[in-house]
C-alpha cells in the first residue's frame, strides 16, 4: 500500500501548529527506541530526560536560564526567516557578542554595575552585529549566500575565541587554563530570584519575543518582512527596499545573538572560555521553526529545547549516556518538524484509485 | 467545408472522432467538470468556449491524459479508452498546443522539437521533416534559429509543427492567439483551416468570440464546470455568444466622452532607455510619450516586447538613469522608488497579480496597504494603522463588488476576476493623478472586465491621466483616445484612436519581426468590428 501526498491547494491552519506537536510526539518515541535498543529501560529513560530536570527545586529557574539566549536568538532569526534572509551564523554572532562585552568586563572591572551592564549589553548588541554586517554586506554588495557566509564566519568567530582565551585575554592567575579572569561582581548581571540563576537577561528573551511579536504583527517593518519573505516580487512593486530589509534582518538576528552571548557569559559562565555556548546558535534555528517563526511561538519552542539540554545533562548523571543525547534528540525533532511540515501543504491519501469509466 | 459535409454532421451519422459522456473532475473546493458531453468529428474545426474558471482547460488536459477523471466515459473513434498520459495521448493521435509554451531559449528550434519526441528513432532525417512540414503548411520556420531570437508566433509554430510531425488527427489549441499580431491570427487560422480540410479536427480554445465566429463551425459552451450551450458560431452573433458563456445579458462599458482634453500633460516621459535585468528581456530604447489629465493613452504592443520593462520604469521599480525621464504632475520622478512616485500621484496595476501586484497568502486589508499606505496614511509612528486599513479595503470591496467574504479574506482565496477588481480598485480609490495599469483584464470574466474598463473610464473622466498597456487591441480601441504600439523596446508614434487601423497597429505590432511583404491590406475577420 503506498501513500500518496496531494495537494491541499492552500495552507492548512489546523497542520501550522499541529505540525510541531506531532514532530514532538513522535521525536519522544523516537527517544524511547533508542534509549531501549542502548539497553534502557525506555520510559524510566524518558522520565530522566524529559520530568525529572524539572521536578527539583531549581528545575524550572534553570529551564529558564537556559531557554533565554534560545529565545533572545530564536525571535531574531525568526524575523529574518520571514524576509527569506537565512542567517545560520547566529552561532558565530553569539560569540562575537560575548567577547565584545566580555572584553569590557575585564577592562572596567571596577565601574559601578549600573554603567558597566548596559554598556556591556550595547557592546554585545554590537559584536553581534559587526559580524552579522559581514555577510549582510556580502549578499546586498555581491549577492553572496548569507547562509554560507554567516555558517562559515562561525568558525572564524570561535577561533578569534580561542586565541584571546588562550593569549592576550588569560588569565595570569588562571595555571595556563584557556580561560580569562572571571568577571567582577559588578559585571555580573542582576539575579531576579533570590537561590536561582535566572538573571535579568531571561526578562529580557521575554521582553524580546514580545517586543518581537508587536514588530512583525503590527509595524510597518515586520510588514515590509513579510512582504519580502512571501512575494519579493511583491516587495520591489510596494517600494520597500529589499536591500535595507536583508541589512535590518541581519543586524537584528546578530544583535539579539550577540547580547544573548553578552547574557550568557557575564551571568551563568562569568567568563570568556572556548567553550562559552553548547550550541546556543544552531539551537536557536530549530526553536525558530518550532516556534512556527512567530516570536510568542519562539518562546514555547525555546522552553522546549532548553528542556533538552538539561535533560542531557541527567541523562548523564543519571543514566551514565553520552552527552549527545542532547544533539540527538534535537536532530530527530528538526527532521521530524521538517517531515511534519508537508501536512501543512499535502494530504496523505490512499493509493489512486482507478480512473472511472474502462 | 462543403454542404454535404454538414448534411453528415448534422444528421450524425459519421463516427464521432472523440466522445466524452459524463466526465467529472473534482478539484479541493470547486468541481472543475460537471457531467461534461462533448463529440468532435474528424475534420470539424470545434470550439470550447468558455470563461476564465469554466473548465475549459481542466477538459481538455483530460483529453490530453494530464489529468484523470473522477469518472465519465471517453470513446476514441468509437472505442471506449482510457488516455493515460500525454505519450499515450500523442500515439493515439492527439496532438495538444499549450497556452504556455515549454521551450528551451538558448537552443535551436530543431533541437527543441527533438527534444520533444519521445522515440530515438524518430530523430532521423527530423531536420528534413520540419522543412517539409513547415512548407506544406505555410508555416515559416528556420530550424537552425536559437528560439530566444524568436517572436511569440514563431514560438507558437515550434509547438505546432512539433504535433504535426505526429500527424495527429485531432489538434487541441489553447488559447492560441492570445499572442499573436491580426496578421500572425489570420496565418495561423489559414493553417488550421488546412488542416481541417485535411482531415485533422482541431479542438480551439479561447473566450474570443469574433474569432471563434471566423473559424470554427461547431461550438460547445462551458460555464461553471458544464456544458450550458451548443451552436453554429457563425450563425450567432458575438453578443449572443458572450451572454451564452456569461449567462447574464452584457451592459456595454459607457463611452469614454473624447475631445474634452486639456491642460498640461500629467505623465511625461523623455526619451527613456533601459537595460532589462532579464537574460532575455527587452531593451527600452528612447521612448518618449505624454498623456494629459482625463485622456486614456493605450499601449498595444505583443507580449515580451518591453511592456514589463516599462511598466517597471514607470512604476519606479526599475529607476531611469536621467531624473527627467519620467515626470509626473512636473516633478522630475526618474530616479525616485515606488513609494516616492505614489506620494507624487503615481498609482499602478501590475500584470502579474499573483505574488507582483498581491501577496497570495496576505488578507485583503494587508494588500490594501501593499501599494495604498502612502497615499491613504494607513501607518501612523511606524505602526499598521489596521482599522482605517480594513476600512479602506472594505471601501475598495464595497465599491468595484469585489465577490469575498470581507478585508480578512486572505487574497488566494478570490477568483482571478474578483482580484483583478481589488487590485484595480485598490489603486483607483487612492485617486491618482496618474494611473498605468498592464493588461487589466487578462484572464479576467467578462463582467469584471466590464466593471474594469468602466472603472478606468470614470477615472479618466475625472482629471486622471491613465496609461492602459494591454496586448488585447479590442480593449485599446474600446478604451483609448490614443494609441501607441511597443516593440523590441521601442514605443511609435502614438495616433489618435479614430485615425489608427487595425493593419497599421498590427504592422507595428510585428515590428521587424513580421514577415516582409506583408500586404497592409490582409484583411483580419472579426477585428475591424473593434475599431469601428
Amino acid at each position: 500500500m503506498l501513500l500518496r501526498l496531494e495537494p491541499r491547494g492552500q495552507r492548512s491552519r489546523l497542520w501550522t501548529y499541529a505540525s510541531p506537536l506531532l514532530a514532538l510526539a513522535l521525536t519522544v518515541v523516537t527517544a524511547a527506541v533508542i534509549f531501549a535498543m542502548l539497553g534502557k529501560d525506555p520510559l524510566q529513560s524518558l522520565y530522566v530526560f524529559l520530568i525529572s530536570p524539572l521536578t527539583s527545586a531549581t528545575g524550572l529557574p534553570e529551564l529558564f536560564v537556559k531557554a533565554a539566549p534560545l529565545i533572545l536568538i530564536g525571535v531574531g532569526l525568526s524575523l529574518g526567516f520571514r524576509a527569506n534572509v537565512w542567517n545560520i551564523g547566529a552561532e558565530g554572532q553569539y560569540t562575537l557578542g560575548a567577547i565584545f562585552a566580555g572584553g569590557l568586563a575585564l577592562s572596567y572591572p571596577e565601574a559601578p554595575a549600573i554603567l558597566l551592564i548596559p554598556a556591556m549589553m550595547l557592546l554585545g548588541i554590537l559584536g553581534g552585529m559587526t559580524w552579522a554586517a559581514i555577510p549582510a554586506y556580502l549578499r546586498t554588495r555581491w549577492n553572496a549566500n548569507e547562509i554560507l557566509t554567516s555558517l562559515m564566519l562561525t568558525y572564524v568567530a570561535q577561533l578569534l575565541l580561542i586565541y584571546l582565551v588562550t593569549g592576550p585575554w588569560r588569565d595570569p592567575d588562571g595555571y595556563g587554563f584557556p580561560q580569562t579572569a572571571l568577571f567582577s561582581s559588578s559585571a555580573t548581571p542582576p539575579i531576579l530570584f533570590e537561590g536561582t540563576r535566572v538573571h535579568l537577561g531571561v526578562v529580557v528573551a521575554f521582553l524580546a519575543a514580545i517586543v518581537g511579536w508587536i514588530v512583525l504583527t503590527r509595524s510597518v517593518i515586520g510588514f515590509q518582512l513579510r512582504v519580502l519573505g512571501q512575494a519579493p516580487r511583491a516587495a520591489r512593486f510596494a517600494g520597500f527596499s529589499q536591500e535595507r530589509l536583508v541589512w535590518l534582518s541581519l543586524m537584528v538576528g546578530g544583535g539579539l545573538a550577540g547580547l544573548a552571548g553578552m547574557f550568557e557569559v557575564a551571568g551563568p559562565v562569568g567568563q570568556l572560555t572556548p567553550s562559552i555556548s553548547p550550541g546556543y546558535g544552531f539551537t536557536a534555528i530549530i526553536v525558530a521553526f518550532l516556534g512556527r517563526l512567530h516570536p510568542i511561538g519562539v518562546i514555547f519552542g525555546g522552553l522546549i529545547l532548553a528542556l533538552s539540554y538539561l535533560g542531557g545533562e541527567a541523562a548523564q548523571i543519571d543514566l551514565g549516556m553520552p552527552n549527545a543525547v542532547t544533539g540527538i534528540f534535537q536532530g530527530i525533532l528538526l527532521f521530524f518538524l521538517l517531515a511534519c511540515d508537508v501536512l501543512i501543504l499535502y494530504r496523505l491519501r490512499g493509493p489512486r484509485p482507478l480512473a472511472g469509466g474502462a | 467545408m462543403t454542404g454535404q459535409a454538414e448534411t453528415i454532421k448534422a444528421t450524425g451519422t459519421a463516427v464521432p472522432l472523440l466522445s466524452l459522456t459524463g466526465i467529472v473532475k473534482q478539484f479541493p473546493g470547486t468541481l472543475a467538470n460537471d457531467h461534461v458531453d462533448l463529440t468532435v468529428l474528424p475534420g470539424e474545426i470545434h470550439a470550447l468556449l468558455g470563461e476564465n474558471g469554466a473548465g475549459k482547460s481542466t477538459l481538455v488536459k483530460i483529453i490530453y491524459g494530464v489529468l484523470k477523471p473522477d469518472a465519465g466515459e471517453i470513446r476514441w473513434q468509437g472505442q471506449p479508452i482510457v488516455v493515460q498520459n500525454p505519450n499515450h495521448a500523442r500515439r493515439l493521435g492527439i496532438g495538444m498546443v499549450f497556452q504556455h509554451f515549454s521551450l528551451f531559449e538558448a537552443l535551436t528550434v530543431a533541437e527543441n522539437i527533438a527534444l520533444g519526441l519521445t522515440d530515438a528513432a524518430d530523430r532521423k532525417g527530423l531536420r528534413a521533416r520540419i522543412v517539409e512540414i513547415a512548407r506544406s503548411y505555410g508555416l515559416h520556420l528556420d530550424p537552425d534559429r536559437a528560439v530566444h531570437d524568436l517572436s511569440v508566433g514563431e514560438r507558437q509554430r515550434i509547438e505546432i509543427v512539433r504535433c504535426l510531425l505526429q500527424k495527429p488527427k485531432l489538434l487541441i489549441m489553447d488559447e492560441p492567439t492570445s499572442v499573436l499580431t491580426p496578421q500572425e491570427v489570420e496565418r495561423l487560422f489559414e493553417t488550421l483551416r488546412r488542416l481541417a480540410k485535411e482531415g485533422c479536427a482541431i479542438l480551439y480554445i479561447s473566450h474570443k468570440l469574433e474569432e471563434i465566429r471566423a473559424l470554427c463551425e461547431r461550438a460547445t459552451v462551458m460555464r461553471f464546470g458544464k456544458v450550458v450551450a451548443h451552436c453554429d458560431p457563425r450563425q450567432e452573433t458575438a453578443k449572443r455568444l458572450a451572454e451564452m458563456m456569461i449567462g447574464t445579458e452584457l451592459k456595454a462599458a459607457s463611452h469614454h466622452a473624447r475631445g474634452e482634453v486639456n491642460g498640461g500633460p500629467r505623465l511625461e516621459v523623455r526619451a527613456l532607455s533601459l537595460k532589462s535585468e532579464q537574460q532575455f528581456g527587452t531593451d527600452l530604447k528612447d521612448i518618449s510619450f505624454a498623456v494629459k489629465g482625463g485622456e486614456i493613452l493605450g499601449i498595444g504592443g505583443i507580449a515580451g516586447n518591453g511592456q514589463a520593462e516599462l511598466m517597471a520604469a514607470l512604476s519606479g521599480e526599475m529607476p531611469a538613469a536621467a531624473p527627467d525621464a519620467i515626470v509626473i504632475d512636473g516633478v522630475a520622478a526618474g530616479r525616485l522608488g515606488p513609494r516616492e512616485r505614489r506620494a507624487l500621484g503615481g498609482c499602478f496595476v501590475p500584470e502579474e497579480r499573483n505574488g507582483h501586484g498581491a501577496v497570495r497568502d496576505m488578507s485583503l486589508s494587508e494588500n490594501a496597504f501593499l501599494s495604498g499606505h502612502v497615499r491613504r496614511a494607513l501607518a501612523r509612528n511606524g505602526l499598521i494603522n489596521s482599522g482605517k486599513t480594513a476600512r479602506f479595503a472594505d471601501d475598495v470591496i464595497r465599491s468595484f463588488d469585489v465577490r469575498t467574504t470581507g478585508p480578512s479574506a486572505e487574497a488566494r482565496s478570490l477568483s482571478g476576476g474578483n482580484l483583478q477588481k481589488f487590485l484595480v480598485g485598490r489603486e483607483v480609490k487612492q485617486s491618482p493623478s496618474v494611473l498605468v495599469v498592464c493588461q487589466p483584464t487578462w484572464g479576467v470574466d467578462a463582467g469584471a472586465a466590464a466593471a474594469i474598463h468602466q472603472a478606468l473610464i470614470d477615472l479618466a473622466d475625472n482629471g486622471t491621466a491613465v496609461v492602459v498597456i494591454s496586448q488585447d487591441l479590442d480593449e485599446i480601441f474600446a478604451l483609448a483616445d490614443r494609441i501607441a504600439v511597443i516593440a523590441e523596446g521601442r514605443l511609435s508614434q502614438a495616433m489618435p484612436i479614430g485615425e489608427a487601423s487595425i493593419e497599421q497597429i498590427g504592422l507595428l505590432m510585428g515590428g521587424t519581426h513580421g514577415a516582409p511583404g506583408e500586404s497592409p491590406a490582409a484583411s483580419v475577420e472579426g477585428r475591424d468590428a473593434a475599431s469601428a
